[in-house]
């Protein structure tokens, strides 16, 4: 692997960019690794990467049913911020956020972090009640989050209509300036590259059909479609696909996957400046830097692993974004396209260990995982390292749903998220 | 959008009018302060999610206003049956027949 910088880059310049090489090997499997991780999108490629560097563990595989970053790490918003309600919520997603302030020096790859903001609507009493609740428990937890009046919210992004005849009228805002977006696949890219420089497999078309068990219960290695791999640790990171997997290891788990939906439109000069949300509409919109508006909204309604939804999701999700942006109501859509994500009854994750001794589960992101990718990653790498959970992810158990002990994130946003 | 067939009112109907209601055949015993911590997961929590059949439910929201139940395949999200609600579970061999 060559570095990115700019001796590097003149080098190559003068050369036509012929030496920059492959950016991670394309290995066969071998026979036994110490740890397999099941996934190669964002959270599985950071798990890698950390349990490699913090943790100096190297004889790792990724193995990946299609190619690196094709899951929802490819398919999401891009969006990225940490007001949450719940201190547990806030200590996990505003350890991402930190990791995500850092991420481009740490991988020497541009993710391409923008900081713009993210402002979230509030259009009723309720709302603005909610909003402020939400700003007062994220500045405790030492989450950045202010309010903003209508017209402050017009400053901070003028395309919104603040107008008090509107169908949903923007009664004032949640802004976290630290909130933002990256560039999704270069996190992916990113992970990989140097995952794969300290020595990571990391193995695409490798479908995991089964998970091995010793008599004595504990893990002994994967199935796949490339023949029978051992190992004494395996982490699922598979997203929509984790009850598939770890029904193979004999567990039923508390999730549901359900399609969810985003499009873009057609490339514009940049109009739209920051992020901005709104939960009770429920539709999220941004500008790449490419020029699209990347709109997003909620998610079907039933179980489905068929990578699309219904139609009228995303007629909600535009009546809703032509309502509050009215400027944008002749943009032509250019592409939708349709994620599996797993939901849990609580709307929070679960990330740490399993009944089967050397089985780990990190899944249940919903519809907000791409946010969390470098803080969830560090804390399940931490776990699968120490066999014990970090002290930040020591709530998010699978074991919660018998204890009782949610982290009930459902109730505080009023919608997945 | 989906198209589904109302067993009530004997018609396929578009998805909009339907409200998905979650799993079918979830027994909610009467007294639930008695149920040790695992049954009451099970219940309450634990949730079948194929990749393949699945057993739903559904409610006419927009119309007769009735719940039913339907057989679904969530890779293709066909529908193979929907029944009325309190009919019994259609048996596996059942479904495999629909599959055909």
């Amino acid at each position: 692997m060559r570095n990115f910088n700019a001796l590097n880059l003149a080098r190559e310049a003068l050369r036509g960019h012929k030496g920059w090489g492959q950016q991670w090997r394309n290995p066969e499997p071998k026979k036994q690794y110490d740890i397999i991780i099941v996934g190669a999108g964002g959270h599985g490629l950071g798990t890698a990467y950390y349990l490699a560097k913090e943790h100096g563990l190297k004889n790792i595989a990724v193995l990946e049913k299609g190619w690196l970053g094709g899951g929802n790490t490819g398919r999401n918003t891009t969006i990225i911020r940490s007001n949450y309600l719940y201190d547990e919520s806030a200590g996990l997603y505003d350890h991402a956020v930190k990791l995500w302030e850092g991420l481009t020096h740490e991988l020497n790859y541009n993710v391409m972090f923008s900081q713009r903001g993210v402002m979230m609507l509030a259009h009723s009493v309720s709302d603005v009640q909610l909003a402020q609740r939400h700003i007062h428990a994220n500045r405790l937890n030492g989450v950045d989050n202010e309010w903003l009046t209508p017209q402050q919210a017009k400053d901070f992004c003028p395309p919104i209509n603040i107008s008090k005849d509107s169908r949903y009228p923007v009664l004032g805002a949640a802004l976290q300036r630290r909130g933002g977006v990256a560039r999704h696949d270069a996190v992916a890219w990113g992970y990989a590259r140097q995952a794969s420089a300290m020595g990571v497999d990391i193995i695409q078309n490798c479908e995991v059909t089964g998970i091995n068990r010793a008599p004595s219960g504990e893990v002994t290695g994967v199935e796949t479609t490339k023949g029978t791999i051992g190992a004494k640790q395996v982490g699922v990171v598979a997203a929509g696909h984790t009850s598939v997997l770890m029904e193979m290891a004999g567990i039923q788990m508390p999730l549901e996957s359900f399609p969810l939906q985003a499009l873009v439109s057609e490339p514009v000069k940049p109009v739209f400046p920051c992020v901005v949300m709104s939960n009770a509409v429920h539709a999220y919109i941004s500008q790449s830097d490419k020029g699209e508006l990347v709109i997003g909204g909620g998610t079907d309604s039933y179980v489905s692993y068929s990578q699309t939804g219904s139609m009228h999701m995303l007629q909600e999700t535009l009546d809703s974004i032509i309502e509050l942006y009215p400027m944008f109501n002749r943009m032509k859509m250019l592409r939708t396209w349709g994620g599996v994500v797993d939901v849990t009854p609580d709307r929070s994750p679960i990330i740490g260990m399993t009944p089967v001794k050397g089985l780990y589960v990190n899944c249940g992101w919903g519809t907000g995982g791409f946010k969390a990718t470098p803080g969830s990653a560090n804390v399940f790498a931490h776990t699968i390292a120490k066999d014990e959970p970090h002290k930040i992810n020591a709530g998010f158990t699978l074991d919660r749903f018998r204890n009782g002990r949610l982290i009930d994130e459902a109730a505080a946003a009023a919608v997945a998220h | 959008m989906l198209l589904i067939n109302c067993p009530y009112c004997e018609d396929d109907r578009p998805e909009l009018e339907f409200a998905n209601a979650g799993e079918a055949h979830i027994h909610r015993p009467k007294d639930m302060a008695d149920m040790s911590d695992e049954a009451f997961e099970a219940m309450f929590f634990i949730r079948d999610n194929p990749k393949g059949v699945i057993l739903e439910r559904w409610r006419h929201a927009h119309g007769c206003g009735r719940f039913f139940n339907a057989v679904r395949h969530t890779v293709s999200d066909k529908f193979l049956k929907t029944y009325m609600a309190g009919e019994p579970r259609p048996s596996d061999d059942e479904i495999t027949e629909l599959m055909k």
